[in-house]
């Protein structure tokens, strides 16, 4: 019944097209990551979903209540759901409780229900005992914790989160990864979750929705998503990918194709449906390479390296095709240094389905 | 669709209502005033007729008194801007010490009534000032107070608005990003030259707007020219406005409307002189960072400090010492030692005198209704401006600017042009009671809440709110449970703003007072044109008493309020 379903919804401010006909099927319990990096249109999808701005063309969904189209728009206090918000937003006039307690007293829920929900809340985010603190005195990851309970106490059928880490230092960060994770197994809650960072988005998300531009380029499980990315900008933006002109040779067989890339031959995963011939491209990622001997494999000439802690990062250019720069991973000790040809061997990769738009 | 959620429509119907109510409320406070008192210009007892705009500008006595308005104005501007940009300058760019004390002290003539200024100079001069016979320096009897003219007039109006041109002045020098003057220094510019080529005309926009403001209050300011003028028979138009209307009750108000329309006027123009002035060039400042680093006067920095402290005294205490003396002695003109001192005059004023006693309740009532009945507009009016970007109330927000903008006597003759008839279909005339002058209070002093309470709101986190929303909480709750709270400071600084400048004002509640609704200004004004000196000063030495101490208490919850909500907090 909680089920959010976004039907082509479009916003405009001005003659800029913020959400460019998005879609998006959320089922019941799950947990969607959105992701984009800053301009990308995520915040005002999950503000069109929130009910604070008004949609200019599709509709918005939540079991069969419609809440926002062209036509209608359900405010938000009227939408029944919870927001987590990146500036954690607890009012500064009240104590823990107090703003834990706020959406059941609106609600009309009155004491002992109300205490034992607030307490119990406070319980799940292990704030037990801050029952009476201000906000103004809490550390970032506790307030992150109030706005969980605050979010969460009125048991909503669908929470938003707002970049709700992006304010936290790094060693917390993993903590809360764990804490989000832990309760959305605990309560079942549907949650979609705004971020710009995809290591959260995969570590968290049953699926991940990458949004560019104001559109939704691909929604697909993590695994998916970074083995098979849809479109050149996914498979740039998601695992640092290289993208490569290719040519197709052969049709697919049992998930894979043979494809010339650089001047060498190699066999790639791609579509059932791929076509046989024509030109393509092919996403790799770093480990997709192989050091081989000078004389076999693609010639490349290195550039830099990088130490990253037990290994390097080496950026190197093919000597065939020299304004091309690669990245792959070197284990220390570093096997070349900048300047020297080392040979690379191409070991997987993937055909991307849809054309480049811009190319 | 027609199938909206009940509670959905409910929602709407709550916004819209308010909306429509304020946009009403607004509107009825700022823009039907004005309109009745132009419909007046134009057709006089609601008949199209020239018959007494023609006989008010063929008199002699409208022109004589439109050139000193015009001449005191701009001389009195002329001086604060001199002196108040200065000292501006001198505080805001150098390393002089006590910044803070400094501010409260220069600003706080502005917060004291002018009337009260006018009153406190007059017995520092003259061969009866008590303090001039105190040090045996007053002059021989029969003499003239040399502050009954105009030179008296335009010097008492610079003293009085400088701290306005200090103000927006300072304001504008603390938005100037550092990386400007550190610049022109690098480049080689010495200090002054950096003052000269940089400084000065980046700050051309606030020292405008300063000039306005200064030529606009000095114009419409009533006190001053009421005391020091009409003794001498100097009239400037809000004087002429009230001598008519006091000698010659309403039947003349078709030409008081007309007077105030000609005042109105020239208000209008002096900001359109502003605005087309700041529209010639591009001042606009693109970096924002922290303030410039002070320029360190070294040797000179002592001498600054006693001269600032100096001029600080001379405008301050010395004036304020004449009040006090004079509001000891038992007599005007006994001189004051420790035989004749006497508390007796407080207590006349505080305890027997039958008007000045009610003057206390009623000044107290009617501006502490109009601060609260303002805050409670305010704070919704505010949150349609700001965060629902209406733009029909952002239009009435200019419209609120303008009963503040123009000078009270006009928007005094607008309530009584509103009031002298019973009210449609009430039946019931609001024409002397006090309710005029709430109404006048109300009018005149919107925007005096409504700027602290909108850069209030600019300071919060809008998903405070979004997160109310969010849990459930309809406008009304959400309004009440957590966007009142959280403007609080600022509401409460704006609310002390109006109630202090209604407490001290005398110009609107000059021309809107009967026996019964006097106000405190409107007492003292009584006391001094009766010859009573020694009550007024003692009235008026409790004023300032009370003023003071209402702005020292602001100092407690200062550090929570924006920056520049309070003009005497630094």
């Amino acid at each position: 019944m909680a089920r959010l379903k976004i039907d082509r919804a479009r916003k405009y401010f001005g003659s800029y097209t913020a959400l460019d006909d998005v879609s998006l099927d959320v089922e019941d319990g799950e947990f969607i990551a959105v992701l984009g990096a800053s301009g990308c249109g995520k915040t005002t999808l999950l503000r069109q979903i929130a009910g604070f701005d008004k949609l200019d063309g599709g509709q918005i969904t939540i079991g069969d209540r419609l809440l926002s189209s062209s036509e209608r728009h359900v405010p938000p206090e009227h939408r029944k759901i919870g927001i987590v918000f990146q500036s954690y937003a607890l009012w500064p006039h009240m104590n823990v409780a107090e703003n834990v307690a706020y959406g059941l007293t609106v609600a009309g829920v009155r004491d002992p229900e109300r205490a034992r929900r607030v307490a119990a809340a406070l319980d799940l985010v292990g704030l037990t005992g801050f029952a009476e603190r201000r906000p103004g005195l809490l550390s970032g990851g506790q307030r992150q914790r109030v706005a969980l309970a605050r979010c969460l106490v009125t048991e909503p059928s669908l929470v938003l989160l707002d970049e709700p880490l992006a304010n936290l230092d790094v060693h917390l960060r993993a903590s809360m990864e764990e804490e989000f994770s832990r309760f959305h197994e605990r309560t079942g809650t549907t949650m979609v979750y705004i971020t710009h960072d995809q290591a959260e988005a995969m570590a968290l998300a049953d699926r991940i929705a990458v949004m560019d531009r104001g559109r939704l380029l691909q929604l697909a499980t993590p695994s998916l998503l970074y083995r098979e990315p849809a479109n050149a900008t996914v498979a740039g933006f998601i695992g640092d990918g290289m993208i490569l002109p290719a040519r197709l040779l052969s049709k697919p067989e049992a998930g894979r194709c043979k494809v010339e890339v650089l001047g060498v031959e190699a066999v790639m995963r791609c579509r059932p449906d791929q076509p046989a011939a024509g030109h393509a491209q092919i996403c790799l990622r770093a480990r997709d390479f192989a050091i081989v001997q000078e004389n076999e494999g693609i010639a490349a000439r290195v550039d830099r390296l990088s130490y990253q802690g037990g290994f390097f990062r080496m950026e190197v250019r093919p000597v065939a095709s020299s304004e091309t720069v690669l990245h792959l991973d070197a284990p220390e000790p570093a096997p070349a240094g900048p300047g020297d040809i080392i040979g690379l061997r191409i070991s997987d990769g993937w055909v991307i389905p849809e054309p480049d738009r811009a190319a | 669709m027609s199938l909206a959620d009940a509670s959905t429509t409910r929602t709407r119907v709550v916004e819209t209502g308010l909306l429509w109510g304020l946009v009403f409320l607004v509107a009825g406070l700022s823009l039907l005033p004005i309109g009745r008192l132009v419909f007046e210009g134009l057709a006089p007892g609601g008949q199209l007729s020239t018959s007494s705009l023609g006989k008010v500008l063929a008199s002699p006595t409208t022109w004589t008194a439109t050139a000193n308005s015009l001449v005191t104005a701009i001389a009195g501007t002329v001086l604060a801007v001199l002196l108040g940009g200065t000292v501006a300058l001198v505080t805001s760019l150098t390393d002089i010490r006590a910044r803070n004390a400094f501010t409260f002290c220069f600003v706080l003539p502005l917060m004291i009534a002018p009337q009260v200024t006018a009153l406190a100079w007059l017995q520092l001069f003259g061969p009866s000032s008590t303090l001039l016979k105190l040090i045996g320096m007053a002059p021989a009897l029969g003499s003239r107070n040399p502050l009954y003219s105009r030179e008296g007039i335009i010097l008492l109006l610079g003293l009085q608005y400088a701290p306005l041109v200090f103000l927006t002045l300072r304001a504008g020098l603390r938005a100037l990003p550092k990386e400007l003057i550190e610049a022109g220094l690098a480049a080689g510019a010495s200090p002054l030259t950096v003052l000269r080529t940089v400084v000065l005309p980046l700050m051309t926009p606030p020292l405008i707007a300063g000039i306005a403001l200064c030529f606009v209050s000095s114009l419409g300011n009533f006190g001053i020219p009421a005391f020091l003028g009409i003794p001498g028979n100097f009239l400037v138009l809000p004087t002429l406005i009230y001598q008519r209307l006091a000698g010659l009750g309403p039947g003349v108000l078709s030409e008081v409307a007309i007077l105030s329309l000609l005042i109105g006027v020239i208000a209008m123009a002096g900001i359109l002189v502003q605005d087309f002035m700041l529209r010639r060039r591009d001042f606009r400042i693109t970096t924002t960072s922290s303030a410039a680093r002070p320029f360190e006067l070294g040797r000179w920095r002592t001498p600054v400090e006693i001269l600032l402290w100096t001029v600080a005294i001379l405008i301050l205490a010395l004036p304020f010492l004449g009040l006090i003396t004079t509001s000891l002695i038992p007599a005007f003109g006994v001189p004051l030692n420790a035989r004749t001192a006497t508390l007796a005059n407080y207590a006349y004023v505080l305890f027997e005198h039958a008007a000045a006693k009610r003057a206390f309740v009623n000044s107290f009532v009617m501006s502490a209704t109009a601060a609260i009945v303002i805050v409670l507009i305010c704070v919704p009016l505010a949150y349609f401006i700001v965060w629902k970007k209406s733009r029909l109330l952002r239009l009435l927000n200019m419209a609120a600017e303008l009963p503040y903008a123009m000078p009270g006597v006009v928007l005094a003759i607008a309530a009584i042009l509103l009031f002298l008839k019973p009210l449609p279909l009430l039946g019931f005339s609001l024409y002397n009671t006090i309710w005029i002058i709430v109404f006048a209070y109300l009018a005149r002093f919107l925007v005096l809440g409504l700027r602290p309470i909108v850069s209030g709101y600019l300071q919060l986190d809008r998903t405070l709110e979004e997160a109310a929303q969010i849990a459930g909480a309809g406008l009304v709750r959400r309004l009440v449970t957590i966007i009142f709270p959280l403007v609080a400071p600022a509401a409460v600084a704006g609310a002390l703003l109006i109630f202090l400048t209604a407490f001290n004002e005398l110009t609107v509640s000059a021309l809107l007072w009967t026996s019964g609704t006097e106000t405190l200004g409107v007492v003292v004004f009584s006391f001094e044109q009766g010859g009573d000196s020694t009550y007024a000063s003692a009235l008026a030495a409790v004023t300032v008493v009370v003023t003071i101490g209402l702005m020292l208490s602001t100092l407690l919850f200062a550090s929570k309020l924006p920056q520049g909500v309070l003009p005497w907090r630094d």
